[in-house]
């Protein structure tokens, strides 16, 4: 559904269906729901025919990078006598991004039977979901769900009364972006400062506790018991466009923008309808300007890009982006592009580690030139040294977080490069209304 | 677009959350006795390592205390076999343990981007002028609030998110501030 709105006729609701029903939230209305019948299949199965069922369904991961979940999962070697672990990343912080905190909200035993699946198909015996710390009702309602699964015998020594061992632990976090980088986030659970580590070795060779790991966004893991359900096939036939995407996916949409919230349609749906058909448009007299379609770390389009964009992994790099997290960040005509990207610098600058030089300095020098500019104090050269800082913090560094911050720069400049200008020659924002006495 | 004009918001130099406040000489009560003990020893059978526990030891001494102070992390140090230096490491690096003690409602107003263009700055002005607050980061006189910035709370669709304390309000305006904090004890 288009929660907080009723569903639009064109959603394919699959992990939203039961988003505002509270009854989904307890286990016996889980139950009555269909919950756990995937589980109890999973446990039935071979950890290698699980894997193969998500290869096949073409599942990527939904946390931003888009992994083809299925070969994640086959790095792991169940049987090497090494523990395994499965990480939950439910850090969600990504600027534009709020649906993980609604899977977790309204379905939490879809996440814990899509963390259990997960955990005995790598050969893991535990399973970790880490919660941003902010996120106290859904961290609440995880909790509460856990203990109703251990209590039902759902998790725990003997899963299901099947012998086999399935624990499911929340963790919290305590307010840090860079923690929902996947190695980060490791560091973080192992009770230390969260700095990504340098890759390889990669989790699954050496991940949480030093042991095998595999980390999988919210999302992914909520879609896997339904792929389990309903099969492969069910799954890659609800791609309108490209075979490299299927399934459906939920896109969280903010903004100036007419109805925002989470709305979950197939992959390869058009962008242009879904902007002004199953969100309303824009505001009253308003038109759009930039989009962001895939969290605050993805190159901005333009209107023009995006209407003419495919909603999937291929059809938003066709259109000069990415779909990353799929929060879709919208602003109007009422917006000042040299502010917005202002901000996003200093949220960047504020989260960065500050492991790495090119990212520690190069986001605060970043905020602080952008800041200058929209004051009106910047001058033309600013834009040329913007570009080459943003070049500097590019593909240099430990983590992306570092590219993240370049990356709304450089397509900002290059697109809306007479509104930079404009505040440099008038020595003003020339969006800003004058001064009130 | 109301506020637009009234310049940039940003925390003064000195106010790092709270840091004007008082209680960093008051007597130390240990916080790990009875039902805290029994709690963090269930979860320490959690984890293969004692120090995977550190977050979730910390948020208890917060839970306890309001913030953390050093001899909480000298207690929390000894209990998972680490050494105090190494806590306030890891303390300093979280955002949202307090190292000093901080208003009696802790408020956070998102200001991020998309809540920007959605007037989250009028928000937070709201709060900083009916708390009398004033600045970010500052205490109120009477100790009853601080209202800082935060980035963002990961509930965008639903501006301006706001936490107080562990509550989470949504779809915030400037106009439903008085009446949030008349409701406030
Ligand atoms: C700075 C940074 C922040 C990230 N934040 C998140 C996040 O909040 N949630 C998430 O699932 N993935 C996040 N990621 C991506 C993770 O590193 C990782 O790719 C993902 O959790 C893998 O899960 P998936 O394959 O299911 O997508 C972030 C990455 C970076 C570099
Ligand atoms: S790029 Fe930035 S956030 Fe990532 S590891 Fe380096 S300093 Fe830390
Ligand atoms: S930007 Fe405010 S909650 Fe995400």
């Amino acid at each position: 559904m288009g929660y907080p709105h009723k569903s639009h006729p064109r959603e394919t609701t699959v992990l939203s269906k039961h988003f505002g029903d509270p009854e989904a939230r307890s286990l016996a209305g889980w139950r009555q729901r269909g919950g756990y019948r995937a589980l109890e299949q999973a446990l039935g199965m071979g950890p290698a025919d699980i894997v193969n069922v998500v290869k096949e369904s073409g599942l990527r991961g939904r946390g931003g990078a888009g992994f083809p979940t299925g070969m994640k999962w086959s790095f792991m070697k169940p049987g090497d006598g090494k523990p395994h672990y499965l990480c939950c990343n439910a850090d969600e912080s990504e600027p534009g991004t709020f649906k993980d905190r609604e899977i977790m909200r309204w379905t939490p035993h879809a996440l814990i039977e899509g963390c259990a699946i997960g955990a005995h198909a790598i050969g893991a015996e535990t399973a970790y979901i880490y919660i941003r710390g902010e996120f106290t009702e859904p961290i609440k309602v995880m909790e509460q769900a856990v203990q109703e699964a251990y209590r039902d015998g759902i998790l725990g020594k003997n899963a299901m009364g099947t012998g086999k061992r399935v624990d499911v632990h929340v963790h919290r976090g305590a307010g840090a972006y860079i923690c929902g980088e996947e190695t980060a986030l490791m560091n973080s659970l192992e009770g230390r400062r969260g700095n990504p580590r340098i890759k390889p070795p990669f989790p699954a060779v050496a991940g949480l506790f030093g042991q095998p790991t595999t980390i999988n966004n919210v999302e992914t893991l909520a879609a896997v018991p339904h792929i389990l359900t309903n099969g492969a096939e069910w799954y890659t036939g609800m791609s309108l466009s490209s075979p490299k995407s299927t399934g459906t996916k939920l896109f969280s949409v903010c903004g100036n923008i007419r109805k925002p919230g989470n709305y979950e349609i197939v992959m390869g749906f058009p962008f242009k309808d879904f902007l002004y058909d199953l969100c309303g448009g824009p505001l009253p007299g308003r038109r759009f300007k930039a989009i962001i379609p895939g969290g605050s770390s993805v190159p901005i389009q333009t209107l023009e890009e995006a209407e003419a964009t495919m909603m999937d992994y291929e059809g938003f790099v066709a259109q000069g982006t990415m779909l990353g997290s799929g929060g879709v960040i919208v602003f109007d005509d009422s917006q000042c592009m040299v502010k917005q990207i202002a901000r996003l610098s200093r949220f960047y600058a504020h989260e960065s580690c500050a492991q790495c030089t090119q990212c520690r300095e190069g986001t605060a020098w970043t905020t602080r030139i952008l800041e200058r500019i929209e004051v009106g104090e910047g001058t033309m050269e600013d834009l040329d040294t913007l570009l080459d800082i943003a070049e500097n913090m590019t593909g240099k560094t430990i983590c992306v977080l570092s590219d993240s911050c370049a990356t709304p720069v450089v397509s900002g400049i290059q697109k809306w490069r007479h509104e930079f200008e404009a505040h440099i020659t008038q020595k003003r924002c020339p969006m800003r209304t004058a001064v009130a006495a | 677009m109301s506020g637009r004009e009234e310049g940039a918001l940003h925390a003064p130099a000195h106010a790092s959350h709270g840091v004007r406040g008082h209680g960093h000489d008051q007597p130390y009560t240990p916080v790990f006795a009875g039902e805290r003990r029994r709690q963090l020893d269930e979860l320490l059978t959690r984890y293969p390592t004692k120090m995977a526990a550190l977050l979730p030891a910390l948020w208890m001494v917060q839970e306890t205390h309001g913030w953390v102070s050093e001899p909480a992390m000298a207690e929390v140090a000894e209990l998972l076999e680490l050494t105090p230096a190494y806590v306030k490491g890891v303390v300093t690096f979280y955002t949202m343990y307090h190292q000093h003690p901080v208003g009696r409602h802790f408020i956070q107003v998102c200001t991020t981007s998309p809540c920007g263009a959605c007037g989250a700055e009028d928000v937070a002005r709201a709060f900083l002028k009916h708390t009398g607050c004033g600045e970010l980061g500052v205490t109120s006189a009477d100790g009853k609030f601080t209202v800082i910035e935060v980035e963002c709370l990961g509930a965008c669709g639903f501006a301006t998110p706001v936490m107080i304390n562990d509550e989470f309000l949504e779809s915030v305006a400037p106009e439903s501030v008085p009446q949030i904090l008349a409701s406030l004890k």
